[in-house]
């Protein structure tokens, strides 16, 4: 009972900031939106017994690359952004099309998982999330894992090339 | 029910007086050590030894006039402070002070002297919380309208950041020889002697890790050498120029809330928590209790001293050093670090 208050607060939070992370013209507010709603999403991960991803969501998220949105915006000095549906009909077509099939795709999963209900990680009650999520990563997941340090190396290595400008 | 509540309450309020007792307290060490340090006097008028100084401080702080100044961001103004005491307060929660001796009160199990003992994820939370600590910085500078107190904010960013992941790297090591990510299971692993002779403490066993972690959070707690937001030098007062009254209290207090904070996790991570070297203790009932809540605050005002020594001896860096100092040196001595515990746990020294 308790907990179904708790998530329908924060799930409620979450769509709230969510939306205000879109709408209003100030970037700043926008990433300050995003930061409550990270907190939110951390609450309801929480709630799921999903404590690891809870702490992990707030330290990634709200603690570092929001930091870093912020800092580039303070630091660029954006007052305003263009107002809403100020951009090229054919983006707010695509932007719609995109929405839609991301939220239909989440509603077939969510059905699909319906009869699993309250199952948790493996190993999760006695021990809690992190063990066997850093179980899984080293061995189901292994692969997957491994190729995504690629990918982080080569996002590092471009943005160095980048930021480095013109050889003079 | 009722008596897990009146437990949590009562370790709440423990908490919460001790951290807020050691703020007037460190203001006094501060003003006397820097004195002491500079070879001068220091606070000496309002009682013994200028005992009561700050609380004629915080009385003259409390009745300054609240000024908001023309153009600021009012919420946003007003929030900083408040969302600064409110990191410092709360990270305290997860962090045990005392052994888990088994007693009881009301026929309840203690727990030990930690407020959520049942916290899976303990050393997360602390760091999650933590990393939260630079926002009231950032909102400051920008909600102030001032660029001084911008410069101020934007630099807190970067330079938490920058610091935050050589802190986590050298953590990691830490976390690989104990096995737990519950700070009381760290504390316990650090019992007993380590090589036959040295205390089985993490700062003998990893040196390294204990030096980086040590200057991150000099950093993090914008404490100097690394008091680039509020470069007093260059920026006036940094992101808090434009605050005044109680509102710059609570940014004052927050910075010894942190400083604390700060303090103990460097004791239970590498200073073995509440284990006395060579000597094992069972620490059993009130007696033991006591016993290792004082070994532990000895440990934590050691360091606490060694803040303000530190304060008053370097002098402070250059932006510029500062972010080559964090990118070049610290995360890849912060690697090696992590390659030495997993060697040395793979050969088994650990």
């Amino acid at each position: 009972m308790v907990v179904t208050i708790i998530f329908l607060v924060a799930a409620a939070i979450a769509v709230v900031f969510a939306v205000l992370t879109v709408v209003p013209r100030d970037p700043t507010k926008n990433v300050l939106s995003l930061v409550i709603m990270s907190f939110a999403m951390a609450a309801v991960f929480a709630i799921l017994g999903m404590d690891f991803l809870a702490a992990i969501q707030i330290i990634v998220y709200s603690g570092a690359v929001l930091v870093l949105f912020l800092f580039v915006i303070m630091l660029l000095k954006i007052r305003r952004i263009e107002a809403l549906g100020s951009g090229r009909p054919v983006q707010a077509l695509l932007g719609a099309l995109v929405a839609a099939g991301i939220g239909g795709m989440m509603l077939v999963v969510a059905g699909l998982l319906l009869p699993l209900q309250g199952a948790v990680l493996p190993g999760a009650v006695e021990t809690g999330t992190a063990f066997p999520i850093g179980r899984a990563l080293l061995s189901t997941h292994l692969f997957a894992f491994e190729f995504i340090t690629l990918l982080l190396v080569a996002a590092i290595v471009g943005a160095v090339y980048l930021g480095k400008g013109e050889e003079e | 029910m009722w008596v897990d509540l009146i437990v949590i309450g009562v370790k709440l309020a423990f908490g919460l007086v001790v951290l807020l007792t050691t703020v007037p307290i460190m203001v006094w060490v501060e003003r006397r050590g820097s004195a002491l340090i500079q070879d001068r006097l220091g606070p000496n008028r309002v009682g013994p030894l200028g005992l009561f100084q700050p609380i004629v401080d915080v009385v003259k702080l409390l009745a300054k006039e609240v000024i908001t100044p023309a153009g600021v961001r009012p919420l946003l103004y007003i929030l900083a402070p408040a969302i600064a005491v409110i990191v410092a307060l709360s990270t305290f929660i997860a962090i045990p002070i005392g052994k888990d001796s088994g007693l009881e009160l009301f026929g309840h199990a203690v727990n030990g002297f930690i407020v959520a003992p049942d916290l899976n994820i303990g050393l997360l939370y602390v760091f999650a919380i933590a990393s939260f600590g630079v926002y009231p910085l950032l909102l400051a500078g920008w909600s102030s309208d001032n660029k001084y107190a911008l410069l101020g904010g934007v630099r807190a960013s970067a330079q938490a950041i920058s610091y935050e992941i050589a802190m986590i790297i050298a953590i990691v090591g830490v976390l690989m020889s104990s096995g737990t990510l519950r700070l009381q299971q760290i504390v316990d692993a650090q019992s007993g002697v380590w090589m036959g002779f040295l205390p089985h403490w993490n700062v003998f066993s990893q040196p390294i890790g204990a030096l980086i972690f040590m200057v991150a959070v000099f950093a993090e707690t914008n404490r100097l050498p690394f008091d680039l937001p509020e470069a007093d030098a260059e920026l006036v007062a940094g992101y808090h120029t434009e605050y005044s009254s109680i509102r710059f209290a609570a940014f004052y207090m927050s910075e010894y809330l942190h400083m604390t904070v700060a303090a103990s996790l460097v004791t239970v991570l590498f200073l073995g928590g509440w284990n006395l070297p060579w000597i094992d203790i069972p620490f059993e009932g009130w007696a033991g209790v006591l016993l290792s809540m004082g070994v532990f605050g000895i440990k934590v005002a050691t360091l606490l001293w060694f803040f303000v020594w530190v304060r008053w001896t370097l002098p402070r860096f250059r932006y510029d050093q500062l972010m080559a100092l964090g990118w070049k040196v610290m995360v890849p001595l912060a690697v090696l670090n992590f390659l030495w515990v997993g060697v040395a746990m793979a050969l088994g020294y650990m």
